[in-house]
């Protein structure tokens, strides 16, 4: 399996660390919704088929990326930088220094 | 008389063999079951056999989409053991291990059950301490280990490197003697076989493809040979449990389906008559009757229905070989395969009543259900004959997870992947 990083190109599977299911909102740090948590914990989607998942290219340029890859055949639809990800998404409101949680 | 015996060998090696009876009968679907088990693999087979045999329930069908066996039951490294340490684990592992040791006579079927012990090499002495410490939970919970020094394994398993040179030196080994490897094919077939007889329908070819509700209840399943009604809807898919759970409109349950692949070489005389794990990395060989060497190692890490894996891993457990047994590495290679198994959160099974009424779930067996076969159907059976656990699976439930009572005999968290 060939992971096409966006900086280095495509590379063995054996330089990646596999990171899990990117499916998986992950709650509010503050939020005390048990179970938001716990559905971020130990549920899984399981998807057979095209799977968002998180993947480090740690034997090489060390970035973190978002893969899309189908769990049936393996093929890699596609591989980003988790970074642009993260950046396209809307900031959640932070709480500021000394407020009330 | 047992329909298998010398004297029935004998009399039909006399008449051509033309007189033995088919294992199981291929019947039509009935339109409805008091139960019907999902997956005709080792857990579905033998909680058919369970229900009917130990519960009287002998209206039931057992449902598998392809062909008996072909699942992991019939492509696994067929180890059995019971050297767990979590007390949940020893008492219902070590419980597979006694119906194991009778498993052949009550089910009148050679399933080539054989205690030729597993020995878990120690690279460190702190893994030395844990090995220890666990062979000693083992005693306490009624399981059998021994602790064996470096001399004592060059012993028993010469060919082994234990000299000082070795990349991981080895310390010791903690050996449990009751354990071993079983015909894996045979204990499908000799479930099915008892199952059949006590009155089981076994439907090949029969792919269930979606479920029948009546509200939030599951009353019967929908196959490729039409509905089936069933009172009770048990389902034990091993690796295809998210799959066949979504049919049922569960989308998230604590499981991920990983790829884990195993090898087996050409034929040898005997050169190795236990099964040896390599504690440094992973990695687990024995040598089948037929003479090959058949071993494994990691899964190979991230999610997968393809049934099939990658060489990385590949690479990984050829070195690790290599480098334990120097004198196999000429060995060649006959076959490698891949199976997709549950893995769960905490990396130990579940066996259950619900999530839905009316159905039964039995899962997240990870790459360690093939010795479970046995203590799962029979667990199984009594949950579903009893709409509540037996106090042997009762830990094993599915909102463990939720109640904070997850059972992590590797302490690796929720990384089902590390388990
Ligand atoms: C390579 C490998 C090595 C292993 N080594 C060991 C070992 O040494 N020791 C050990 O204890 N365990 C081992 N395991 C794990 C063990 O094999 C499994 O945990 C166990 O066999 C799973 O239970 P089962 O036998 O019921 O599963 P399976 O045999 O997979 O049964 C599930 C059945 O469900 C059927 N099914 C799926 N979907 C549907 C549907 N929609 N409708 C109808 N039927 C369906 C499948 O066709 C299949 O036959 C290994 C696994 C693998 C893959
Ligand atoms: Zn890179």
């Amino acid at each position: 399996m060939l992971i096409p990083c966006p900086y280095c190109g495509p590379r063995d599977v054996s330089e990646f660390t596999y990171q899990g299911d990117a499916n998986r909102p992950r709650p509010d740090p503050l939020s005390t919704d048990r179970q938001a948590w716990d559905g971020y914990v130990y549920d899984r989607l399981n998807t057979a088929g095209d799977h968002r998942e998180y993947w480090q290219h740690s034997g090489g340029c060390r970035a973190h990326l978002v893969v899309v890859r189908s769990t049936l055949t393996h093929a890699i639809v596609s591989a980003g930088f988790a970074r642009d990800e993260a950046a396209a998404k809307p900031k959640k409101t932070r709480r500021k220094a000394g407020a009330k949680p | 008389m047992a329909e298998y015996s010398a004297l029935a060998l004998l009399k039909n090696a006399l008449t051509g063999n033309r007189d033995w009876k088919p294992a199981w009968r291929k019947p039509e679907p009935k339109p409805e079951y008091d139960v019907v088990v999902v997956g005709g693999g080792g857990h579905g087979l033998a909680t058919a056999y369970y229900l009917a045999r130990e519960h009287g329930i002998t209206n039931v069908a057992v449902v598998e989409k392809g062909w008996l066996g072909s699942g992991n039951v019939g492509r696994n490294t067929t180890i059995v053991r019971s050297n767990y340490m979590l007390p949940a684990n020893v008492r219902f592992y070590e419980h597979s291990m006694k119906l194991w040791e009778n498993l052949s006579h009550e089910l009148n079927y050679n399933v080539m059950f054989s205690q030729r012990g597993i020995l878990n090499l120690a690279h460190t002495p702190s893994q030395a301490d844990d090995f220890i410490r666990r062979g000693n939970a083992m005693l306490h919970d009624g399981a059998d280990a021994v602790w064996l020094t470096p001399a004592e394994i060059a012993k028993k398993v010469p060919g082994l490197d234990v000299s000082a040179k070795a990349r991981f030196p080895i310390v010791g080994g903690l050996l449990q003697p009751r354990a071993g490897t079983a015909r894996h094919d045979a204990v499908a077939w000799g479930y099915a076989r008892g199952a059949d007889r006590l009155g089981v329908d076994i439907l090949e070819n029969c792919e269930v493809t979606g479920f029948l509700r009546e509200g939030e209840r599951v009353t019967g399943v929908a196959t490729a040979r039409g509905e089936i009604r069933a009172k009770k809807v048990a389902i034990a898919v091993a690796g295809s449990t998210g799959r066949v759970m979504k049919l049922a409109g569960i989308d998230r349950l604590p499981i991920e389906s990983h790829v884990l692949q195993a090898f087996v070489s050409e034929s040898l005389k005997p050169v190795i008559d236990t099964v040896v794990t390599f504690g440094a990395g992973h990695l687990y060989v024995s040598q089948s009757d037929k003479g090959g060497l058949v071993f494994g190692g990691d899964i190979d890490g991230y999610n997968s229905y393809a049934q099939r894996g990658n060489l990385p891993v590949v690479e990984e457990v050829m070195s690790e070989m290599a480098s334990l047994f120097p004198g196999l590495a000429p060995v060649r290679l006959l076959r490698s395969w891949g199976g997709i198994m549950d893995m769960s959160m905490d990396g130990s099974p579940i066996i259950t009543t619900g999530p839905l009424p009316g159905m039964f779930l039995n899962s997240g067996w990870c790459y360690g259900g093939f010795k479970a076969t046995p203590a799962s159907g029979w667990c199984f059976a009594w949950t579903i004959a009893k709409d509540a656990p037996h106090p042997l699976n009762a830990a094993f439930t599915l909102d463990r997870f939720h109640r904070g009572a997850v059972i992590d005999e590797k302490g690796q968290g929720a990384t089902p992947r590390l388990h």
